[in-house]
């Protein structure tokens, strides 16, 4: 079954959502948001902290999803949780599945607003056997905040960026004890106010210069062993260990259509890119701008649906 | 149905029991299910099916052309190669017949291509064929430059190793064969087992302990053989890199064994090793950055391309190489009791065929097996991806909109597949069972999208 919209954003995050809304509002014709997880706002639904919104109406992550959320909405666009964009069906064009089945839909335009991800332990190639209590954050919030589920007792945070205080947040919050973080860089890649508090009035101690060497024990994590640049070597006991930042693009479906992603844009017209997608790393309201920035280009004279509004489909 | 991960054993004996449910063990507890008459019994110091080397090899199904001729090796390799391809058949087991080059990459190995391709004749095998550069290079243009030739062997396969072991449990616990995990044989003597969990009484044991049959051996005053670890190390990358790679690309193998080779998997990744490891240490199944290293040089220089998608995964197997260049499968009647030792880097492909020779060799050494039976053929869910998945089918999601509602999105897991396999005849003992059986958090992203949920609906399954 093939079904027509006007603009199609894969991705309800904060650069899906914010695109979306700004289409919705400016008349773009239908506006449909689709989203593989049971519910929209992508990452920020597990930042279970402050930092959010704006400095005059700051709010939680879950709390920023949800406003994104009504703002999309009630700006018109439609969301589709529970459904995943698998493929190009054409050029302006997508397979998807959800409960209800196989549906192509196909759009004037696409915005691809698919995120970004933490790389695992795998993918840096971090050798040692493979136990138990290996997270990276955007799991370990999830377990934490989404399910309530309980970590271990001893964790080591592997990276020193604004991502790793948050994991390191959330390990407390979960009662768990904070072991060390350890970076490869030579200071912590945060405001000095941050590092010291986590250093000084949280005492959890911060190893520079320092690479994870090999994850130990058989079942469950039993320790790190870390390697400093001079190449002495150390064992940290923790029976968790939290791999952070090292963020890439969730690009399946870029890839998937050959498509090469530039920052709003790709190679092919009619299909544009924002967020965590084009920029890995970047805060939420950047995400959130990057996606304001693909529905001004989608609206442009040389994007797709410009006209949808006047031109409306039988 | 009985498995147990738990609790008493029964203090009834059996007639036979079968140490060890790797894909050997499995295998011949799937044979003996044959034979309704008689009380079998499997057991497993782990809390799955298929955690030691039969979780992590390279997943080939061999035609078996480089054995050593006449050993029993070769013989089962090849008689057996042919039973699992009809038997995944029947049970839905992926396979792919894509065919192996080994790739010669100096003039050396250019010349001892046609003495490999006369072996193979002397194995039984006769389609081997060799490929000049023209060719070899028509079939995978992303070859890395400086080969010179290969010897195409169409018939080497690729296979899901977990679900061949998981149908062979599958199918004889359905057939009324007893499964007891977390039972750790601690001490065997003739018809008496101390486990982990108590006492066992049978008439008949058949060690299938893998890299430990070696130690339950010697238990019964056998010096036989010596089990040495050979481990070997492997990188997965990811499903990008599938494109990259139509064949199993095989080195020219050396006295070290088959060497360091690039395949494809059932589930569209590609896979680079295995290393080989000579170690003392049985549960070294750890990587290591030398290894990795290693592989990823070796890697480059076969299928340049692949070093630029990232690794989903990288595990480790131990092979239970012995001082033989063959199996070592003996009886002693005398104390009923059968060794199947040093099924090293064969097994999976072999498995069927060792099952069958196992169990003539017990009936010919005094078994009373009673009659046999066909068994109810087992239908496993498919995690291949030259099959449909669940995900795939529009029939299957209509009926059940569970199989439309994915939960594991770089695997495309639906939580319809997760609920079957936690209520499936031998359901998963951890997450790492869960994934073997349908792949949720094998992923890309290794559980940063999905961890937390898939281990939410593992756990409410257990209660
Ligand atoms: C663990 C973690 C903590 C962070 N903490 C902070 C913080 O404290 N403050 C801050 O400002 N920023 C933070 N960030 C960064 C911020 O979350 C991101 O910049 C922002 O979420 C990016 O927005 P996005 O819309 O591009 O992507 P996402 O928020 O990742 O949303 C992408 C959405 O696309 C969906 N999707 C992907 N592929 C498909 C498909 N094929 N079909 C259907 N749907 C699909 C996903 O389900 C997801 O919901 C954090 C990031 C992470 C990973
Ligand atoms: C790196 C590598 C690559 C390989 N590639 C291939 C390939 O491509 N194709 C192929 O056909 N074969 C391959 N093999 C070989 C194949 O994996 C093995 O031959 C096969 O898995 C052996 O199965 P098994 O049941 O004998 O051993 P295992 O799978 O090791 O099973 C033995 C079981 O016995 C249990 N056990 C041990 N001691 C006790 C005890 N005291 N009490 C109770 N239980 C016990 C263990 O827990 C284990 O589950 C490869 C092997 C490796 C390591």
């Amino acid at each position: 079954m093939t079904r027509q919209v006007d603009v199609l954003v894969v991705g309800a995050g904060p650069a899906g959502l914010t695109a979306a809304a700004r289409l919705a509002a400016s008349g773009a014709g239908r506006v449909e948001v689709l989203d593989r997880e049971q519910r929209a706002g992508g990452v920020p639904r597990h930042c279970a902290h402050g930092g959010f919104g704006s400095w005059r109406d700051p709010l939680t992550g879950p709390a920023y999803a949800r406003r994104l959320v009504e703002t999309a909405l009630s700006a018109g666009a439609v969301v589709r949780t529970g459904v995943t964009a698998l493929d190009w069906a054409g050029p302006l064009a997508l397979n998807t599945v959800g409960p209800a089945g196989p549906e192509t839909v196909e759009a004037r335009a696409i915005i691809l607003a698919t995120g970004a991800r933490e790389r695992p332990r795998a993918a840096r190639l971090v050798p040692g056997t493979r136990p138990a209590g290996v997270y990276t954050t955007g799991e370990l919030q999830q377990a934490v905040h989404l399910f309530g589920q309980r970590i271990g007792t001893r964790a080591v945070i592997v990276g020193a960026e604004p991502v790793s205080y948050r994991a390191a947040d959330t390990v407390r919050a979960s009662g768990a004890e904070v072991v060390a973080l350890v970076t490869e860089a030579e200071r912590a890649q945060v405001s000095l106010v941050r590092a010291q508090d986590a250093r000084l009035r949280r005492r959890v101690p911060l190893l520079t210069g320092t690479a994870v060497a090999e994850l130990l024990g058989h079942g469950r994590l039993s320790g790190v062993r870390v390697r400093r640049r001079d190449g002495r070597t150390a064992e940290l006991a923790c029976d968790t260990v939290v791999f952070t930042g090292d963020f890439v693009p969730e690009n399946e479906l870029a890839r998937r259509g050959g498509l090469s992603v530039d920052a709003g844009t790709t190679s092919r017209p009619g299909v544009f890119a924002a967020g965590g997608l084009t920029h890995p790393g970047e805060s939420a309201a950047t995400a959130a701008r990057s996606g304001a920035r693909a529905a001004a280009a989608v609206m442009r004279p040389s994007g797709a649906a410009r006209d949808a509004a006047a031109v409306r489909r039988p | 149905m009985t498995v147990t991960t738990h609790g008493p054993l029964p203090s009834a004996s059996y007639d036979v029991i079968v140490i060890g449910a790797g894909v050997v063990g499995s295998a011949i507890a799937r044979q003996l299910a044959r034979h309704p008459g008689l009380r079998t019994a499997v057991v497993e110091a782990q809390d799955d099916v298929g955690q030691g080397s039969s979780k992590a090899n390279t997943a080939i199904l061999h035609t078996g052309f480089d054995a050593v001729p006449g050993s029993l090796e070769a013989r089962l390799v090849r008689e057996g190669a042919g039973r699992l391809a009809a038997y995944a058949a029947e049970s839905g087991i992926p396979v792919e017949p894509v065919g192996a080059l080994l790739v010669a990459w100096d003039e050396e190995q250019l010349a001892a291509l046609p003495r490999l391709a006369e072996k193979a004749e002397r194995n039984d095998y006769k389609e081997a064929r060799l490929l000049g550069r023209a060719d070899l290079y028509a079939r995978e243009p992303h070859l890395g430059p400086g080969a010179l030739g290969a010897l195409h062997v169409p018939g080497e396969s690729i296979i899901c190793p977990w679900t061949t072991t998981l149908a062979y449990a599958t199918q004889a616990v359905r057939h009324g064969v007893d499964l007891h995990l977390n039972c750790r044989v601690r001490k065997v003597s003739q018809g008496l087992l101390s486990t982990d969990r108590g006492p066992l009484r049978t008439r008949w044991v058949i060690n299938a302990a893998g890299l430990h049959a070696d130690t339950l051996d010697r238990d019964l005053g056998h010096h036989d053989f010596t089990v040495t670890p050979r481990r070997g190390q492997l990188i997965v990358f990811d499903k990008f890199a599938r494109a990259l790679v139509r064949h199993i690309l095989l080195p020219v193998p050396t006295a070290l064994g088959k060497g360091v080779l690039v395949a494809p998997t059932v589930y569209g990744n590609v896979l680079l090793g295995p290393t080989a490891e000579d170690l003392d240490d049985k549960r070294a199944t750890q990587s290591t950055a030398d290894g990795l290293t290693r592989l990823r040089e070796l890697g480059r220089r076969i299928l340049p391309g692949l070093l630029d998608e990232e690794a989903t995964a990288v595990y480790a197997g131990l092979r239970a190489a012995t001082e033989y260049d063959d199996y070592r499968i003996t009886a002693h009647p005398e104390q009923a009791y059968l060794a199947v030792g040093g099924i090293r880097s064969t097994g999976l492909t072999a498995s069927l065929a060792i099952a069958e020779y196992v169990v003539g060799q017990l009936r010919a050494n005094g078994l009373e097996s009673g009659p046999s039976r066909e068994l109810e053929p087992v239908r496993m869910p498919n995690l291949g991806e030259a099959f449909p998945r669940p995900y795939q089918r529009p029939d299957l999601i209509a009926a059940d909109p569970e199989y439309g509602t994915l939960v594991c999105h770089c695997e495309r897991v639906s939580r319809g597949e997760i609920r079957d396999a936690l209520a499936s005849t031998v359901p998963p003992g951890s997450l790492d069972g869960l994934r073997r059986r349908t792949r949720a958090r094998g992923g890309r992203c290794q559980g940063f999208y999905c961890g937390a949920a898939v281990r939410q609906l593992f756990e409410e399954a257990r209660g």
